[in-house]
């Protein structure tokens, strides 16, 4: 039971590998790409967790209050958010191969045309 | 370990797998968003205000929303 | 490589993986018995060092100052890349939103929908600006309540008003907005290299913890990328809205 962080989080590193390899849609695979990173955020939270502790934030409790770890929290939420301007990047992609190739299908699209 | 915390983790499994199997983008964007819900109730039972707070506006907010316009963009070139 | 070959190799390098990864995964700490000494030793002498009770901002904005300076930087090139890509191309040209409006069906105009979204453009502000504000002191900062003042203009669109959205952030403020919240973070971590040894060292009078004004440049980072970040969902939006709204082939004309 204690390994049920982990395991949910190599599950969706593979389901979201599984998805993007077997994408049809290029804007399919940014959402699966997005579901890769979220496992990222999994793990490091799990990580950073304490049995019976609370958040770091004393504002309303002492200091030495049991507390998890704020350095993992740090990490995870600055990468949130430039996880989904990333994904943004890469719609914007999406949208100029449409609008070159009039496709969005990965396997119609040939790599190198004469 | 918590009950709570173990349903939730079950339940982020679910929502990921249903987000990849959805294979239209448009029915994926709401997919998206619920995933980004479940998402950030996890990492506020971890204790996470601050990521949970992050997960919610990026995941709610401003995932679905370029998904859409970009999807608005494809669909209105296609005419 | 046909599509069953590629699924085939996938699943036989995903299996791999898999296991690689759960056996990996093992060998850290059982859950909920972390061990890691400098997260510990922050909580129980952050408050005290830099008079902010969010020790996960003193942690993200002060300990760990240039990584998120780093990470500013990404987000700024991401929608700097995303604005190159949507510009208009040589064999497009942009045509003002008026005159598309002729040819189109005038979306469905729900009076509910209009007054709901132009009702909550101040509240999303305000709020945006508070989570901002009190980045350090409860949970919130720069980056969530940078992408919730972003919202605020969004509303207007939805609410029908695309020339309001053009009023409310034009383009060179938003592009202008976006350089200084990047710029004005280096200044602050150079004007601690010039006022100490160090870059960005904290230099302001840290005030009492709990205050609203205290923790130093903690503050003034959080102001610094809020901007940067509400600048850059402001941008891609409206890049994103152009490509939909403005953009046409030259053909077409």
């Amino acid at each position: 039971m204690n390994f049920l962080p982990y395991v949910v989080a190599a599950y969706l590193l593979v389901i979201g590998l599984y998805g993007m390899v077997t994408s049809r849609n290029l804007i399919h695979m940014v959402v699966c790409l997005s579901v890769v990173q979220s496992s990222t955020y999994v793990v490091l939270l799990s990580i950073g967790y304490r049995l019976d502790a609370t958040a770091p934030i004393f504002v309303d409790i002492p200091v030495g209050t049991r507390a998890v770890d704020p350095i993992v929290q740090a990490l995870t939420l600055t990468d949130v958010v430039i996880g989904v301007t990333v994904s943004a990047l890469l719609l914007a992609l999406a949208v100029q191969v449409h609008k070159r190739s009039g496709t969005l299908d990965p396997n119609g699209l040939s790599s190198l045309k004469g | 370990m918590t009950i709570l915390q173990a349903v939730v983790l079950l339940l982020v499994a679910a929502a990921g797998t249903g987000v990849v199997v959805t294979r239209d983008p448009l029915n994926q964007a709401v997919g998206v968003s619920f995933f980004g819900l479940l998402l950030a109730i996890l990492f506020l039972v971890f204790q996470a205000p601050d990521v949970s707070l992050s997960a919610i506006v990026v995941g709610a907010l401003a995932l679905p929303l370029m998904l859409l316009l970009a999807l608005a963009k494809i669909r209105g070139g296609a005419e | 490589m046909s599509s069953s070959a590629r699924s085939t190799v996938f699943f036989i390098g995903a299996a791999g993986l898999a296991v690689f990864l759960l056996w990996g995964l093992t060998g850290l700490p059982d859950f909920g018995n972390f061990r890691g000494d400098y997260g510990l030793l922050l909580n129980r002498v952050g408050v005290e060092q830099t008079s902010a009770t969010n020790i996960v901002a003193a942690v993200t904005f002060d300990y760990r100052g240039f990584d998120t300076m780093a990470e500013e930087f990404i987000l700024f090139a991401a929608v700097l890349g995303t604005a190159l890509l949507l510009r208009a191309q040589r064999e497009e040209e942009e045509e003002p939103a008026e005159d598309m409006a002729q040819d189109r069906r005038p979306p469905h105009d729900s009076d509910a929908v209009r007054e709901l979204c132009l009702g909550l453009v101040a509240p999303a502000v305000l709020f945006g600006l508070y989570v901002v504000a009190h980045g350090h002191l409860s949970p919130g900062g720069g980056f969530q309540g940078g992408v919730v003042l972003a919202t605020a203009p969004l509303l207007m669109y939805l609410a029908g008003e695309f020339a309001g959205l053009r009023t409310l952030s034009p383009r060179t403020v938003v592009e202008l907005a976006e350089g200084t919240g990047a710029a004005s973070y280096v200044g602050v971590g150079l004007v601690g290299l010039g006022t100490s040894v160090s870059f960005m060292k904290n230099f302001l009078p840290l005030g009492r913890a709990g205050d609203l004004l205290s923790s130093g440049t903690i503050l003034i980072l959080n102001f610094a990328v809020g901007l940067a970040v509400a600048a850059g969902f402001v941008l891609l939006l409206t890049e994103f809205l152009e490509q939909t709204l403005e953009v046409r082939r030259r053909s077409r004309a």
